[in-house]
């Protein structure tokens, strides 16, 4: 179940021929020898930035479960956490 | 006379709201008018924020009156879906957001309202940034001014037509591959893509993560050097944001370019299915270049040819996981009544998302899983390095880069919306900037067969003032300027 | 345990540092029981939009970590992202490091036996379901809680060097000295600021080749931990002389029932798409920071509980208490220090201050030592002396004269005394002076409530002469 995306199961065609041509034109990369290349994670050198250990304000909870699809308590509901069998 | 209002630059109504001849009110009125006028064909904009520029207007006259200066006081702009602003509805263009109000303002936009901006509304853009003509944002394709049976280009196509069809003074957009560069381009107005780093990422909703810069559309150079200037600086809130300061992006902007080396990439002057027109118009512009004195020079960029394939790897790779979140529990669209988690996740992701956000998700998850990772994202990692190690090369002849920013003026709506790769191709000149985290700057150009042509500025890591430069003295020797559209 | 079987031990300790707030925001660290959704922001929430940015003080408890484990440090390290989605984890990932973790190659020695400590990492903690109905498999909707969302936490994973169940539990508590004594955390495992995750294999008596491991979780105390293994071990040993075959699994172990059931056998193949965190740059671990890290380390549990023997002459039952707390054995050596009696001012710790744990300068409880062994005063007015400067921080000896607690051991008040005493009950002196001895307790009785401040022994001493 690739990213829980909820594909219906009629449009896997659909999408797989969509990606097929992307998939064909990235193979390409295969042609470059890169064994000895590093990679870029992170393409401008920045680095160690830390923040200090100093608390802020966290938000209400009001605040926290305003935009929230479905409350109860202050907490967020979901449905059963049970996976199908 | 408010008509006229909205065909003014920042630098020009800073002026006028000084001397007091026209208030922020006035300013708002008019940008008002002729959104209602303009908007309904154009369809730039998704909502409007009447409750903050009612009170941002309020305010910049009072400080007005009080004599307080400030560099937008008064001036009326855009902001485009993904930027979140406190209490306003942000989704991204996105029906997995609809409904979704942050509590919090992004970085980029609350420094421009601290410099006294006002904001109109939220301007339209592909579903998540992903695409190149709006036509993926799951409310309505934005229409180009020019031609209203045209795209705008995209992602930020809302932003673009905004400021071509004044309706704003300055909208701010993001880019990811293109989508400042490229819609800037379509539309025929000046959009600069920063470093990477330069303008904090805090509260701009991920496409991804690595290559995502916010920027600024205007209509004029000095006025997105400006807003560009505002936006820039470190953040704590960005562990990304460089510490290096702001205002160095102004340096010596206005010197001209006599003297200067201006590097020409064979395989992007030569690009595959470049359009004759904009060629010819690239020509133009590089003669008035070296008439200002600069010298153009041949370079060469050899693994242009894998970057696109570089990028629609790390960029889907990097949205799948940002795009996790989309989970229907804490916020946005749910099916919370659904029997249970896993239909939860795949009910709300599958009525949330569009087909290109899903393709882009299936791509990325592809790229990262076990077995793949290193023949893909991996893989992709280290072409980013040569293609980075290409530009490092190419300045080291040149001290700027300039090309088409597009290869094609604005196509009709739904020319490309059927062949993924012919979209994903509209990018091929700008997502370089994105993958070697350069500045890029696109100005108008002149037309082709009527439509505006983008000329593109690249320059190395930190040398915005070096692109602005270059973007500046084209702008100020040809007279070619932004123009605003009227519509109808 | 038939001789046939080797047990085969590794773990995994999920450790939360000492800090103000959470890794990557702002929001303080909550207490167990707080209203749900209180210490939440944008960023622990996964809102749209935000970043994380890196607790300093996070980091350097785990670097503090790694260093007492005498761990290599790397000279860079980063973030990654673990993908997953599930309710508790707002982002649909979590941020931890894979490839390049904070630091490798460590050891504890356990009793003389050395555990190599494989690596210790940082990554964020998960917030918490409620699940409607008393079982997650009945449940039929849960609630999120995510307070405890983006908690730092440290993962100490070891190889698989343990023994036996009495080695795991023993390798735990020595973990918690540890980490307490550095102040890298606080170690409740009450408080789930420890949490231990055995992974318990069995092997022929022999063999090279590891047997399939089965993972424990839900584990809230060190007898917790000893019991699910033990178990663990029985129902393996059981499955495999039974010629089945152990299932590779996650269990979660029950106090109620005592035992373990399966959890999540279902998840194995999950993939987790480990990439580079693109919004935290890599950090440097600039050797001069890791080596003012180093000098700054206290003494290890270790040579401490060495000395504590060697040089105070402690018992084995004193060490395990003092030597396990950094602030108890700073305690201990500071009274010692004042010229009180080692073996007093340890009596007094594991007796009276540990148990409390609420503790008196070093410099008071040497004094109150020295008052009680020179008989200045009792072990009782002793206690009630220790409670009070434990609360105040007055000194032993401002509170003994304030109390008139001072004993009077001044031989010739102490004869006024007495023979007060004397004269008041005539009987009880006649039948000690009859050889009735028991009668001096009616005596003693009776000078101690005239003078509570009264020496005891000195005054015992004083009636018997008189009646002599
Ligand atoms: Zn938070």
């Amino acid at each position: 179940m690739l990213a829980r995306l909820g594909i219906e199961p009629g449009d896997e065609a659909y999408y797989a021929e969509q990606l097929s041509g992307i998939l064909e034109h990235i193979d390409r990369l295969q042609q470059l020898d890169t064994e000895h290349i590093p990679p870029t994670a992170q393409v401008v050198e920045v680095a160690s930035r830390l923040r200090e250990d100093e608390p802020r304000p966290s938000l209400t909870q009001e605040e926290a479960l305003a935009n929230a699809p479905a409350a109860v308590n202050g907490f967020f509901r979901v449905p059963s956490i049970q996976e199908e069998t | 006379m408010t008509d006229d209002l909205t065909r003014l630059t920042v630098k020009e109504a800073h002026r006028l709201l000084r001397l007091g001849s026209v208030s922020a009110a006035d300013m708002v009125t008019a940008h008002v008018e002729r959104i209602e006028r303009l908007d309904p064909h154009v369809k730039a904009y998704l909502r409007f924020t009447p409750e903050l520029w009612e009170k941002q207007a309020a305010e910049a006259d009072r400080l007005i009156h009080e004599g307080e200066s400030r560099p937008l006081l008064g001036i009326p702009i855009a902001i485009k879906d993904v930027l979140c602003v406190r209490g306003v509805e942000t989704t991204a263009g996105s029906q997995i957001l609809k409904g979704f109000r942050p509590p919090y303002t992004a970085t980029a936009v609350q420094r421009l309202f601290d410099a006294g901006a006002l904001m109109l509304g939220v301007t339209n853009c592909d579903e998540f940034a992903m695409g190149s003509s709006t036509e993926n944002s799951s409310y309505f394709p934005t229409r180009n001014p020019w031609d209203l049976e045209r795209v705008p280009g995209g992602s930020s196509g809302g932003s673009a037509a905004a400021v071509a069809a004044g309706e704003a003074m300055i909208a701010l957009g993001t880019d990811t591959g293109g989508s400042i560069r490229q819609p800037a381009a379509l539309c025929g107005v000046v959009g600069m893509k920063p470093t990477y780093g330069r303008v904090s990422r805090y509260g701009l909703i991920a496409f991804a993560s690595s290559l995502d810069q916010v920027g600024p559309f205007a209509r004029s150079v000095d006025d997105a050097a400006v807003v560009l200037s505002l936006m820039s600086g470190f953040d704590p809130l960005d562990a990304t944001s460089s510490e290096r300061p702001g205002m160095e992006v102004l340096n010596n902007y206005g010197a001209g370019v006599k003297g200067m080396r201006l590097g020409v990439p064979r395989e992007y002057y030569d690009v595959k299915g470049i359009e004759p027109g904009v060629k010819a118009a690239i020509d133009a512009a590089l003669a008035v270049l070296r008439m200002q004195g600069a010298e153009t020079v041949d370079v060469s960029l050899p693994h242009t040819d894998y970057g696109l394939a570089a990028y629609y790897i790390i960029a889907p790779a990097e949205c799948s996981s940002n795009l996790a979140r989309f989970d229907g529990v804490r916020y946005g669209l749910s099916e919370v009544d659904a029997p249970n988690i896993t239909e939860q996740y795949l009910e709300t992701r599958r009525k949330g998302f569009g087909g290109e956000v899903l393709r882009r998700v299936m791509l990325g998850t592809y790229a990262l899983s076990s077995g793949y990772y290193d023949a893909y994202y991996l893989k992709a990692q280290k072409v980013r390095t040569l293609i980075k190690r290409d530009f490092d090369e190419a300045f080291k002849k040149c001290d700027a880069i300039v090309s088409a920013t597009s290869p094609t003026v604005a196509f009709p709506l739904g020319a490309k919306t059927q062949d993924p790769l012919s979209m994903y191709l509209c990018d091929v000149l700008t997502l370089g900037g994105n993958l070697a985290g350069l500045p890029g700057i696109s100005v108008p150009c002149g037309t082709s067969d009527g439509l505006p042509v983008g000329l593109q500025v690249l320059a190395p890591q930190w040398g915005e003032n070096v692109a602005l430069r270059v973007a500046r003295a084209y702008e100020e020797a040809s007279q070619v300027t932004a123009q605003v559209a009227d519509v109808v | 345990m038939s001789s046939t079987w080797e047990i085969v031990i590794g773990m995994e300790v999920h450790v939360q540092p000492r800090t103000r707030s959470k890794m990557f925001c702002g929001c303080a660290i909550g207490e167990l029981g707080d209203p749900p959704n209180t210490h939440v922001c944008e960023v622990c929430l996964g809102l749209p939009g935000v970043l994380p940015v890196p607790n300093k003080a996070a980091v350097e408890a785990c670097l503090k970590t790694a260093l007492a484990l005498g761990c290599e440090i790397p000279r860079h390290t980063k973030f990654d992202r673990k993908n997953y989605m599930y309710p508790d984890l707002p982002k649909g990932y979590q941020i931890s490091q894979y490839d390049l973790p904070m630091s490798v190659n460590g050891h504890l020695e356990v009793g003389g036996h050395k555990v190599r400590i494989r690596r210790v990492h940082l990554e964020e903690d998960t917030g918490k379901l409620v699940h409607a109905g008393d079982k997650l498999h009945k449940a039929w909707e849960s609630y999120v809680d995510l307070n405890r969302a983006g908690v730092p936490l440290m993962e100490i994973v070891t190889e698989p060097d343990i023994r036996s169940a009495d080695q795991a539990r023993d390798y735990a508590m020595e973990l918690r000295t540890l980490l307490r004594t550095i102040g890298a955390s606080e170690a409740d495992m009450e408080k789930g600021q420890l949490r231990a995750e055995p992974n318990v294999s069995i092997r022929r008596q022999g063999s090279e080749e590891l047997g399939v491991k089965t993972e424990l979780k839900n584990i809230n105390s060190f007898r917790a931990l000893h019991r699910a293994i033990l178990f663990e071990v029985d129902r393996h040993r059981q499955v495999l002389e039974s010629g089945g075959t152990v299932v590779q699994e996650t269990r979660g172990w029950s106090e109620a029932e005592q035992r373990t059931f399966s959890q999540r056998s279902k998840e194995l193949a999950e993939d987790y798409r480990y990439f580079p965190e693109p919004d935290i740059p890599p950090l440097e671990l600039d050797p001069p920071w890791i080596e003012r890290l180093r000098e700054a380390l206290p003494e290890m549990p270790a040579p401490r509980r060495e000395r504590l023997v060697r040089a105070h002459g402690l018992p084995a039952s004193d060490v395990a208490v003092i030597g396990a707390d950094r602030e108890l054995a700073d305690l201990f050596e500071g009274a010692v220090a004042t010229g009180a009696a080692a073996k007093q001012v340890a009596n007094w710790i594991v007796g009276e201050v540990a148990p409390t744990g609420k503790l008196p300068s070093a410099a008071n409880l040497g004094e109150l030592v020295k008052l009680v062994t020179d008989g200045s005063i009792t072990r009782d007015q002793g206690r009630e002396v220790l409670a009070e400067s434990v609360e105040t921080g007055r000194t032993p000896a401002e509170i003994v004269a304030e109390h008139g607690f001072q004993q009077v051991s001044d031989e010739s008040e102490l004869r006024v005394l007495a023979q007060a005493v004397i004269d008041a009950n005539p009987k009880a002196a006649a039948d000690f002076r009859g050889g009735k001895k028991q009668a001096m307790q009616a005596l003693m009785a009776e000078l101690r409530k005239r003078a509570p401040q009264a020496n005891p022994r000195a005054a015992n001493e004083v009636l018997i002469r008189l009646l002599s």
